[in-house]
């Protein structure tokens, strides 16, 4: 599976988990720690977050009165009215419009400060989602690759995308409600304690018991998301491996056996699906007939207080109006609550990322083996001494390898597939560090120069040809980006791409799309020549892979490579031992260890592994 | 979404059941702001007494009454009311109209003979009259005593207040009225009359009601008892109403979930069984990345729509609808408020979409290129860091980052105004709501309560609509789900068995032979394959070689019949292979493909899949053959070591060679190899064909071969060399090399000369 389908594959089961609030909270193994983390990243726009909170807490604040004074206009009202009806006096409107003109002051003033509070946390998130993701991709640059032989793209592309969306969306809407419904909650208390105790109380007993019922059910219904998830997973699964593997299935005749294997996963899934669906559906009815329920209470006990005349009936109407008021930011609290944690497993693992080891630091004291005018003196003689290496320490592949290379020769690394032919090439260009030995250049360690020195030393031309999005001028200009268009039209010719690139549509101004696709793969190690020219390096690095390169290109690219080495050190690593046979060195590889060195006709002469798989190649079934 | 509808058919029963039910919810929810104004109007402002209906009054006070109702009236009280008197009274009576102790008290029979209307009416002019008249009393007295009260009378109490000041102590109003003559009586009541107008039809029940609880205080008779027991009535109405409401929900709840998992389920089913049944041109057609989204991320989401459809978008009208009747039925003068906060919500949320939803996508754009941006970062790293081109890319993840946090800001903070504004568009609707209501109740049109409950009517009004809004930015989505689906489930598979399937000729078994064949994608200019003419005999190996694109695998999938020849015949066994059934065809042929694919499970499970009852011997020669035993035997688990999904736990060789022995297990008359051996290293390769010629020789195979290296088909029986869909050469190896200029070509891009040479 490529890196490509393996990241939309993740994204999509992510995706799955992602639907906000609704599946069981994926959690954070640090919560704590992991927010205390979040929070120090908010501190730069502490003065933004400070005033936003301020102004939600304004928002809620007048919001939270309102009810309150609606009411004082219908206790005016209905005594008033009452008033009327006895014929001692009226309605008095002055007295009602004034509070109603109180009360559209109170509410404009209320819906501005939650402009305000959104805008600067709109604000806040963004920046803090693009801080994070710019510190991400620094830190890209400066992991060791060993960190990607454990981490597959797709899941570090999902802590861009997924991850960093999640915290962002958290801190724009959820800490936003979180604050406005704690500000709630003790707004709605103290608005309700004002007019009365005993019925706060009788409210109160309400809250825990609509509570109990939600998590009861939330309980119930987290294993059936879990369940759910599962079987999605299953079908999706099932559904992914039998479409991958079509022809395989039609040609052993598989068809009945798939179908009936996700009859079987599918019914389960319906199981877990409604259960699960169901059970997060209970949860609203429930809590509206509890708040219901407190409101039948708190009808009748106004209504008992009322007689009693310690309250007036304005008072009643706006304390009910808390009651049922006062559900919604406790269940708000709840369901971010669940938010939170996914958000702050999220965090966790962009944290873990950004806390991963880095390459090993520059030496103190680097040798300088550019002048000022980024010129060099260096020959490109290169020396393995005792090296040790293994991806794994527990795992030495390359054990005490010593080697002295003159500088402009040929250098060929042979070996089945796996042998681990790119290593040496890794361990050369300082993407690795070695477990032990040295390799120097010109006499000079690797260790002791810049790694940037010292890749610059270097041209590499890959088997996975790899361009960006833009035009064939930019990618070329990638080896040198001060070079001048003829500079790079003039390397292009010396690899004898330039005629190729002109019968392209807009030659030089080609843009080449994000998937490289509109270029054969050929055409595209052609142009990676053409770069490595344009950068004129010391050293040459050349995977030669031309399995799906059609045969009059591959004679072009073999032609450019030629012009390339001339006069360069060079690595080649060969796939096809004819053209390697004039290399001054072959070393060859087996399970990731060098087994043989030397040239074509010592190697043969010892009638070892190479000459094993030199002879395989005509090996033949009549034998 | 219509496409789909016939899904729908089975759960009929069930979707009717949850509009039955919704409708019963939606009364609930209707009736219960009913009982909530009843319980402040009534129960608490009017002490729970609802209208002037006695259940008791004071013989003297009747008298009062009797004076203001006409000859009818008084007889509908006769007919319905008895008269008890003290001597008469029994214990129960006494306790509950202590009154009844020193005075004659009517009490309202229980089997009264008319409605409790037709007693309102009869006793509801009177009660306001003598309400009227004591209210009048009591600041007649008043002005008596305080000569600056007295000020403050109008006219006509002028001219009372002087009647009764020349009237000794203690006379009553009604003594003055009594002596009125009838001229003076109809003025007094003409007066009265203009009194009960203006304070308007509705408010005179709540008046009334003071006046009963100004006499039942008279009698002495429990008051609060009567007020409590309304209220509590009313709760447990109201109570009983939440929980109906609460239990169709449920109910909903219950079915919705049941429906939407079940359509899921159909909808899932016939489309896996549809994907299976398809040939390769259908993949190629939707491309299996489509289809994958199709039957999962698709179906998902119909289903989670269809949820939200039967508990709130069927809900949404109903409670709508039934809220604008309530509304309508009542008070017809406030509706129009209704009307322009929809019109302004609308507005709103329109123009916030339109400036908002281009951004989005936009935004969705932007998301895509970062993630390119990352895969660059990602897949160019040695590149990148061999040429120090880090500070280049950081550069352009930066631009592309700055550029979604421009849009996502502008989306954002959008958005973020888009909620309080709503909420200022509802709280100025309920301060509207006060304002009118408040002329309105003045003129008597309205009562308190009735505000109260208009209120709560219209901001389900205006929520049923917000949701219907809400609603239509998401039904086009899902319908654009919903014609994926559709049609993926009506296109019908190209390659079809035939009715009548024909026999496979006994004596050409083996023989694979294409006759002036020729292919041609559906829709495309050019065809692929042109006039092949070859035949492959068993027991012989026939090699495909050309450059990429030349046609070889598209030839080799016409056998198994993946793709249908466009013209000319492939006869396998000497039958045309459109002929026979594919089941059977498939029978004959072990297909190995280019990328090894494996199942998960474990290897044996893999090997298997070829043949169901495969035993250990088999599994393990058909492993020898294709060179995996070695590896296979390493692993401590053996045959049994399980296989992820693709086989990504074991190497790319290893799965190819599995892949191999899946075939071999099967021992077929014909190999496919489509390009199997280039992932092999050459010593692999080598072994594996030897071992594989042997076999075939052995059990009289026919072996099809695609291939890229000349080294690999050396030996083969034939070679078939195709350029851009022709054939232009075929014979041995040494044939082709001493007469076809496109495989010397192509050997000698491979093999020196003196290596070719050698052989």
């Amino acid at each position: 599976m490529s890196k490509r389908s393996e990241h939309s594959s993740a994204a999509m089961k992510r995706g799955h988990m992602g639907m906000r609030g609704r599946g069981p909270a994926e959690k954070a193994k640090d919560f704590k720690g992991t927010m205390g983390r979040l929070i120090r990243y908010l501190k730069p726009y502490r003065i933004n977050i400070l005033v936003a909170f301020a102004f939600s807490i304004c928002s809620v604040v007048f919001m939270v009165i309102g009810p309150k004074i609606l009411g004082n206009a219908t206790t005016e009202l209905t005594e008033g009215f009452m008033a009327k009806i006895y014929g001692t006096g009226g309605i008095d409107f002055a007295a009602i419009e004034t509070i109603l003109l109180q009360l559209v002051g109170l509410y404009l003033i209320s819906t501005l400060c939650g402009f305000i509070q959104s805008w600067l946390m709109a604000g806040v998130s963004q920046k803090v989602a693009y801080n994070l993701r710019n510190e991400m991709a620094d830190k890209v640059n400066r992991l060791p690759f060993s960190y990607f032989d454990r981490q597959s793209h797709g899941e570090v592309m999902s802590r861009f995308s997924n991850d960093v969306d999640m915290i962002q969306q958290t801190m724009n809407q959820s800490l936003g409600q979180l604050i406005s419904s704690f500000v709630q909650v003790i707004g709605y208390l103290v608005m309700m304690l004002s007019i009365s105790l005993t019925m706060t109380l009788l409210a109160l007993v309400v809250v825990p018991l609509s509570l109990l019922l939600i998590t009861t059910v939330v309980k119930h219904s987290q294993r059936y998301f879990a369940a759910q998830q599962k079987s999605l997973g299953d079908v999706n699964g099932h559904i992914e491996e039998m479409y991958g593997a079509h022809l395989i299935m039609k040609a052993f005749n598989g068809e009945e056996r798939s179908v009936e294997a996700f009859d079987r996963l599918n019914d389960q899934l319906y199981d877990s699906a409604w259960k699960s669906q169901f059970l997060s559906g209970l949860m609203q009815p429930i809590s509206t007939f509890v708040g219901n329920l407190g409101y039948v209470g708190v009808a009748i006990l106004g209504g008992y207080l009322a007689m009693q005349g310690s309250i007036t009936i304005g008072d009643i109407q706006s304390f009910i109006t808390y009651v049922r008021s006062f559900n919604q930011p406790i269940s708000m609290i709840a369901q971010n609550m669940n938010v939170l944690q996914s958000t702050a497993a999220a965090a966790e693992r962009v944290f873990e990322f950004l806390g991963e080891e880095e390459e090993v630091a520059e030496c103190a004291h680097p040798v300088e083996i550019f002048d000022a005018q980024g010129n060099t003196s260096i020959q490109g003689q290169v020396t393995f001494e005792n090296v040790h290496f293994g991806y794994t320490p527990d795992k030495i592949i390359i054990h005490d390898f010593s080697m002295y290379i003159k500088p402009g020769k040929k250098i060929a690394i042979v070996g089945p597939t796996g042998a681990g032919k790119t290593t040496i090439i890794k361990l050369l260009m300082r993407f690795y560090e070695l477990n032990s030995g040295a390799i120097y250049i010109d006499g000079i360690k690797t260790t002791d120069m810049r790694r940037k020195d010292l890749r610059s030393l270097f041209g590499m031309v890959l088997q996975d040809a790899w361009l960006f999005n833009g035009t064939v001028m930019e990618n070329l200009r990638y080896g040198k980006l001060d070079a001048t268009d003829e500079e790079v039209i003039r390397a292009a010719d010396a690899a004898y791409v330039d005629h190729f690139i002109r019968t392209l549509d807009h030659g030089y101004d080609t843009v080449i799309n994000e998937e490289s696709s509109n270029i054969s793969q050929g055409q595209k190690q052609l142009l990676t020549i053409a770069r490595a020219f344009l950068a004129d390096p010391k050293i040459l690095i050349l995977d030669e892979a031309t399995s799906s390169v059609d045969t009059r290109t591959e004679v072009l690219i073999q032609k450019g490579m030629d012009k390339l080495m001339e006069n360069r050190t060079s690595f080649v690593i060969a796939h096809r031992l004819s053209t390697i046979r004039d290399a001054d060195l072959i070393l060859v590889m087996k399970d990731g260890d060098i087994v043989e060195a030397g040239n074509h006709e010592e190697l043969m002469q010892a009638d070892g592994f190479y000459t094993q798989l030199y002879n395989s190649q005509f090996e033949a079934e009549e034998e | 979404m219509l496409k789909l509808r016939k899904y729908l058919k089975p759960f009929a029963v069930s979707i009717l059941v949850i509009v039955a039910l919704l409708f019963a919810q939606a009364m609930c929810e209707l009736t219960m702001p009913d009982y909530m104004s009843n319980i402040v109007n009534v129960g608490i402002n009017s002490n729970g007494i609802e209208d002037g209906v006695l259940q008791a009054v004071r013989a003297q006070e009747y008298e009062k009454l009797a004076l203001f109702m006409s000859e009818e009236e008084q007889q509908i009280f006769a007919d319905n009311y008895t008269l008890v008197t003290p001597s008469q009274a029994s214990e129960a009576q006494l306790e509950r109209y202590p009154a009844l102790a020193d005075e004659d008290v009517y009490l309202l029979r229980e089997d009264a003979v008319n409605t409790h209307e037709e007693i309102r009416q009869a006793l509801s002019q009177a009660e306001t009259y003598v309400a009227g008249i004591d209210q009048m009393e009591v600041t007649l007295q008043e002005a008596m005593n305080d000569p600056n009260k007295a000020a403050e009378l109008s006219e006509e109490q002028q001219q009372l207040l002087a009647v009764m000041q020349q009237l000794p102590q203690g006379t009553s109003v009604y003594d003055v009225l009594g002596m009125l003559s009838s001229q003076q009586m109809a003025d007094l009541s003409a007066q009265m009359d203009e009194v009960a107008q203006a304070l308007g039809e509705s408010s005179i029940d709540t008046a009334n009601a003071q006046y009963v609880y100004g006499e039942y205080t008279a009698i002495g008779m429990d008051t609060e008892a009567i007020q409590y027991q309304y209220l509590f009535v009313n709760g447990a109405w109201m109570l009983l109403l939440a929980l109906g409401s609460a239990a169709a929900a449920v109910a909903v709840g219950f079915l919705a979930s049941r429906i939407a998992a079940g359509l899921g389920r159909d909808l899932r089913h016939d489309m896996f069984r549809k994907v299976e049944s398809f040939s390769l041109a259908e993949f190629e057609h939707f491309s299996t990345n489509t289809l994958l989204t199709r039957t999962t991320n698709d179906i998902q989401q119909i289903q989670m729509v269809l949820v939200m459809m039967l508990r709130m978008v069927i809900y949404a009208p109903i409670i709508g609808i039934g809220a604008l009747i309530k509304v309508l039925n009542s008070d017809v003068g406030m509706t129009w408020i209704i009307a322009l906060v929809i019109v302004v919500i609308l507005g709103i949320m329109t123009s916030a979409f339109l400036v908002v939803l281009p951004k989005f996508r936009i935004t969705q754009k932007l998301m895509d290129h970062l993630n390119a941006v990352v895969r660059e970062l990602l897949d160019g790293m040695p590149v990148i860091r061999a040429f120090n081109n880090q500070k280049v890319e950081e550069k352009k993840f930066e631009e592309a980052n700055g550029r979604i946090l421009k849009n996502l800001l502008f989306v954002g903070r959008s958005m973020g105004l888009l909620m309080p504004l709503i909420m200022l568009v509802m709280n100025c609707t309920s301060i509207l709501i006060v304002w009118v209501g408040a002329h309105q109740i003045d003129a008597g049109v309205m009562q308190v309560g009735n505000m109260m409950a208009f209120m709560q009517y219209a901001m389900q009004i205006i929520m049923a609509f917000m949701m219907i809004t809400m609603m239509s930015i998401m039904i086009p989505r899902a319908s654009v789900a919903a014609g994926r689906i559709a049609e993926v489930l009506e296109s019908e598979p190209t390659i079809v068995d035939p009715k009548q399937p024909a026999d496979f000729m006994e004596e050409k078994k083996g023989q694979v032979e294409f006759r002036d064949v020729s292919f041609r994608y559906p829709g495309a200019e050019e065809p692929v394959l042109h006039h092949l003419n070859f035949t492959a005999q068993p027991g012989k190996t026939t090699a495909f070689i050309g450059s990429t694109s030349s046609g070889k695998s598209t030839l080799i999938n016409l056998v198994p019949r993946f793709f249908d020849a466009s013209e000319g015949e492939v006869l396998v066994d000497g039958v045309n292979v459109r002929d026979v059934s594919q089941h059977e065809l498939h029978e004959r042929i072990g297909y190995v493909p280019q990328k090894g694919y494996l199942f998960s499970g474990t290897i044996a499970s893999n090997l298997r899949y070829a043949k169901e009852d495969a035993d250990m011997e088999e599994m393990r020669k058909a492993s020898e053959i294709a060179q995996a035993v070695e590896f296979i035997d390493a692993k401590p688990e053996g045959f049994d070591t399980p296989i992820a999904q693709g086989g990504t736990n074991v190497s790319g060789g290893q799965r190819q060679r599995l892949s191999i022995a899946r075939a071999l297990v099967k021992t077929p008359e014909i190999f496919i190899f489509d390009d199997t051996f280039s992932a092999l290293d050459f010593k692999t390769d080598a072994s594996l064909r030897k071992a594989l010629a042997q076999m075939c020789k052995e059990k009289g195979s026919t072996v099809l071969m695609v291939a890229q290296r000349i080294s690999s088909i050396l030996h083969a029986d034939q070679i078939v060399v195709l350029d851009k869909g022709s054939i232009v050469g075929i014979g041995t190896h040494k044939e082709l090399m001493a007469n076809c200029d496109v495989y010397r070509e192509i050997a000698y891009s491979q093999l020196s000369k003196e290596e070719l040479e050698d052989e």
